[in-house]
């Protein structure tokens, strides 16, 4: 009876002691699943003479969770969503950015060094962006949608087989641009429009889907639905007759960052990590692989044409990209937007 | 109703329940050897994502991990909530503070325990790992394991226990050699219950691991992963750990062949 | 007075023994639970008190306008909503954990924990793999769908995911081995035998049950039913899966606080102000139990 308890106290002895010493030495980086090449790691390790492990996070919500409740220790370089490297910028994480240490800054486009969110690239860099639009089935639908209200208010044939994104801001974001607001506002009446533009709507949908909506698409569970240009993409390359466009309204620009953290003990080895992202060849396995376009000059001008053809969206020129508004961090107004996507997740 | 009727109502009632809670598997076994990706679609019988699935370092470091928070976790637990479920039994008097005290790792949202943890183990500047998520763990799984125990203690026959003591057993002896054997079913379903809970647990995982590969744990790594639906890699794996647990019980039933506590 | 069964609090050790081996009993337990439990919990549950910053941080100022907020009938109505659908599932997953456990303890004593062992051993495959698994079947081209045609069944199929059935089925599938192994426990002293011996001595079945086992097992019943709805209650990834995220239950209320709006301060108030209405029920049903076990007899 003692003998497995003492072994299991060792073992669990060794556990702490291993984990507590592999933290130190090496790059940590967090990232979602199947955002970087498979062999980034390897590779660069290779190349710098760096140690680096990647971590992997399923949300934005749940890293910046950690990183605020923490204050970033553990890690060295984080992929998150550009209104969330203000929240770490505004909260003093993230590292200012010595841009003598990233020569392959010179690969972006011009645009992506004059984002709303950060212009000049101070404490992040773009690592992928794009709109987000509707992802529908040409051969299910009669007429090629166009507005934010086909989605919101859908006609009979289309009923039941719409699915809307479950984000909070992208949520609202498509009742904003259907109701002609800015996808920042914050005045009351307009949020008290948007909420209730949002519970009709919910009335007529048949899920709230972030991630699996291109398989209902595949499948035909769902004719319509909300889906980020990268995202449909998916559904496009395995059906054709799935096709993504951008409503009349309007869209936003949304754009994944990478962020050093004032708290790396390895900044050194960070900078050469998101200098050896923004390589040109490296950069162009993002566009390449999971089909999101890159603010990467250099890179996307590599792509070939055919991939160009067959996703339509990733052609889009960053100038156009730029006419949409990016979504911000609306500080203490956040409170209310949490409420209302409270309400309209909650009326039935 | 007479014994044959009773013995077959009770084995359908069994029967039933048991296919309930296998459907799902059946459904994930079976799409875990599915030649193609998407679950919409059988396309063919293939070991393929069994191999796939040996060649993914990063599930088989979480896989580990798992393993290791889960057991130790549920070996503290265990004891720890024993322990505490005899002493609150045997008080005379218990005050409300005490059964709070007992029931609140239960009703704590787990966000809410999760952050509070992170935040005090930043705060003391605990360095932060694998043991980081077992100390966790065991909070919660502590206290549905005394309350698993106690609804055993609560028709316990003390009796016996005085006969004991009357006769010159120390305390000591008592409680070994008379309480526990006779918990033993109940302290084996609280075992099991924690360990469950364990093996399973996200949020708290998270949140208390370190930051590293070294203390991540199956579900944070398959959480991660879900970004496109559930691969059938994926489903290889639940399938693999099914089947290695069914074979670890028939290697215990093997080697434990004098008999299973409880008899 | 059953024979053999102490009341409450009386062990067979003298007096002093007693609370001198509850205290040692008890000590590792609450020191564990104290300091990793009750000092962190109370430091963050104490930032309702507070504003939230600006950019998400804290703004220490002190305020009750996070638990004002707390009272607002939307949170109330979100609340009961969830308590209604963590109330239908804890009767069913009772009702069927019970009398599976019930069953298991009819059986020979060498079964019963290898029985247990499959009863759990699908949860440690992992929740979100047995959702999707649920997506598979239920969805509109699912395999239960599949299943119906191949039967022969021509008409449209009722939609069966993305409904509020759908998550109940989702919550009772989820939680049923715990209260399996919850009534199993006092359950586990039935000794098959002494049922066959009340029923010689002219007890029908129906009496012997409710006379001697039900009361027997009654805490087991309770204490199942407290992690069904506790669990339950707080689950936030069975709504969002296979409600389609049209079902807002309490737990995404919370997690929505203190990760999508970054707002500790009310995530800290919505919790304080749902523990202590949890706790309340909680305490009220454990002295129900107590007198529904010592009644008897």
């Amino acid at each position: 009876m003692t003998t497995p308890i003492t072994s299991l106290a060792a073992f669990a002895l060794f556990t702490v002691l291993t984990a507590t010493v592999s933290q130190g030495q090496s790059l940590t980086i967090s990232n979602w699943d199947g955002y970087m090449a498979p062999d980034a790691i390897a590779k660069f390790t290779a190349e710098t003479g760096n140690a680096a492990e990647l971590v992997l996070h399923a949300t934005n919500e749940e890293i910046m969770g950690k990183l605020i409740a923490s204050g970033g220790e553990g890690y060295d370089v984080v992929f998150v969503s550009s209104p969330f490297a203000e929240i770490l910028h505004n909260l003093g994480l993230a590292e200012t950015l010595d841009h003598a240490k990233i020569p392959n800054l010179a690969n972006l486009y011009p645009e992506a060094t004059k984002l709303a969110h950060d212009p000049g690239n101070t404490f992040s860099l773009p690592y992928a962006w794009g709109t987000t639009g509707l992802c529908y089935r040409s051969d299910l639908m009669a007429a090629a949608p166009t507005s934010w209200n086909d989605l919101l208010s859908p006609s009979a044939e289309v009923t039941g087989k719409t699915t809307m994104l479950a984000t909070d801001r992208w949520l609202l974001g498509a009742a904003f641009l259907a109701n002609g607001m800015s996808v920042n506002d914050t005045d009351e009446a307009a949020l008290a429009k948007v909420r209730d533009t949002l519970i009709a709507a919910k009335k007529t949908l048949l899920a709230y889907d972030d991630t699996t909506f291109y398989a209902k698409l595949v499948s035909g569970e769902a004719v319509l639905t909300q889906a980020w240009d990268g995202w449909c993409n998916y559904g496009i390359g395995e059906n054709a007759d799935i096709k993504y466009v951008i409503p009349s309204e309007g869209s936003d620009l949304w754009v994944d960052t990478m962020v050093i953290m004032t708290g790396s003990e390895n900044k050194d080895a960070a900078y050469a990590f998101v200098n050896y992202i923004l390589d040109a060849g490296n950069h162009r396995w993002a566009a390449e692989n999971i089909l999101y376009k890159v603010p990467n000059k250099a890179a996307m001008e590599g792509l070939s044409p055919d991939l160009l053809a067959q996703f339509t969206n990733m052609a889009i020129a960053p100038a156009d990209l730029l006419k949409y508004e990016q979504l911000r961090d609306v500080g203490d107004a956040q409170r209310a937007y949490s409420r209302v996507v409270t309400e309209v997740m909650a009326s039935r | 109703m007479d014994s044959p009727a009773r013995r077959n109502l009770m084995l359908l009632i069994i029967g039933v329940t048991f296919a309930f809670l296998y459907i799902p598997i059946s459904v994930l076994i079976g799409l875990s050897f599915n030649e193609g990706g998407m679950p919409t679609a059988w396309t063919g019988f293939s070991f393929k994502w069994y191999g796939e699935l040996f060649r993914n370092a990063d599930i088989l470091n979480a896989g580990l991990n798992t393993l290791i928070v889960a057991t130790c976790a549920t070996a503290l637990a265990t004891i720890l909530g024993t322990l505490l479920a005899i002493g609150v039994e045997i008080r005379r008097r218990r005050g409300r503070a005490l059964e709070a005290l007992i029931f609140a790792p239960m009703i704590i949202p787990d966000i809410v325990l999760a952050i509070a943890l992170l935040s005090f183990f930043s705060l003391l500047k605990v360095p932060m790992g694998l043991h980081t998520i077992i100390v966790a763990h065991v909070v919660f799984n502590l206290a549905f394991v005394c309350a698993v125990v106690r609804a055993r203690l609560k028709s316990f026959d003390w009796s016996i226990v005085e006969a004991s003591s009357d006769l010159g057993a120390s305390a000591f002896t008592s409680y070994r050699r008379i309480v526990i054997p006779v918990l033993a079913p109940a302290i084996i379903a609280g075992a099991l219950l924690a360990f469950t809970l364990s093996v399973d647990e996200f949020i708290i995982a998270f949140f208390t691991a370190g930051a590293g590969r070294a203390s991540t744990t199956l579900p944070m790594q398959i959480y991660a992963m879900i970004r496109f639906g559930v691969t059938p890699e994926i489903n290889a794996l639940a399938t693999l750990v099914i089947g290695v647990s069914v074979t670890a019980l028939a290697l215990a039933q093997r080697l434990n062949k004098g008999g299973l506590p409880g008899q | 007075m059953r024979p053999g069964v102490m009341p409450p609090g009386r062990s067979g050790l003298n007096n002093a023994m007693n609370s001198r081996s509850s205290t040692i009993l008890i000590a590792p337990a609450l020191a564990w639970l104290t300091a990793l439990m009750v000092v962190p919990c109370v430091l963050i549950l104490a930032l309702a008190f507070f504003r939230r910053g600006i950019y998400g941080g804290i703004d220490y100022t002190f305020t009750l306008e996070n638990l004002a907020l707390v009272f607002d009938p939307l949170y109330g109505s979100i609340l009961l909503n969830s308590a209604r659908i963590a109330g239908i599932v804890v009767v069913i997953a009772c009702t069927v954990g019970y009398a599976a456990a019930y069953a298991i303890a009819t059986l020979p004593r060498a079964w019963q924990p290898i029985l247990l062992f499959f009863a759990v051993l699908p949860f440690w495959s992992n929740y979100l793999i047995r959702t999707y698994a649920w997506m598979v079947l239920l969805n509109r081209e699912g395999l239960i769908t599949q299943l119906a045609r191949w039967m022969g069944y021509k008409g449209e199929m009722p939609q069966l995911l993305y409904t509020e059935g759908a998550v109940i089925l989702g919550l009772v599938y989820s939680y049923l081995p715990f209260v399996i192994l919850a009534c199993y426990a006092p359950l586990s002293r039935l000794n098959p035998e002494i049922a066959e011996a009340s029923q010689d001595l002219g007890a029908s079945g129906w009496t012997t049950f409710r006379r001697i086992t039900l009361p027997l097992t009654l805490p087991g019943i309770a204490v199942g039913a407290v992690f069904v709805f506790v669990l339950s209650i707080g689950n936030f990834v069975t709504p969002a899966l296979l409600g389609g995220g049209q079902f807002q239950m309490i737990g995404n209320v919370v997690y929505g606080q203190f990760l999508t709006a970054n707002d500790w301060p009310f995530g800290a108030a919505l919790s304080m102000v749902l523990i202590a209405v949890m706790m309340v029920l909680l305490l009220l049903q454990t002295m129900a139990v107590e007198r529904g076990t010592r009644a008897d007899g």
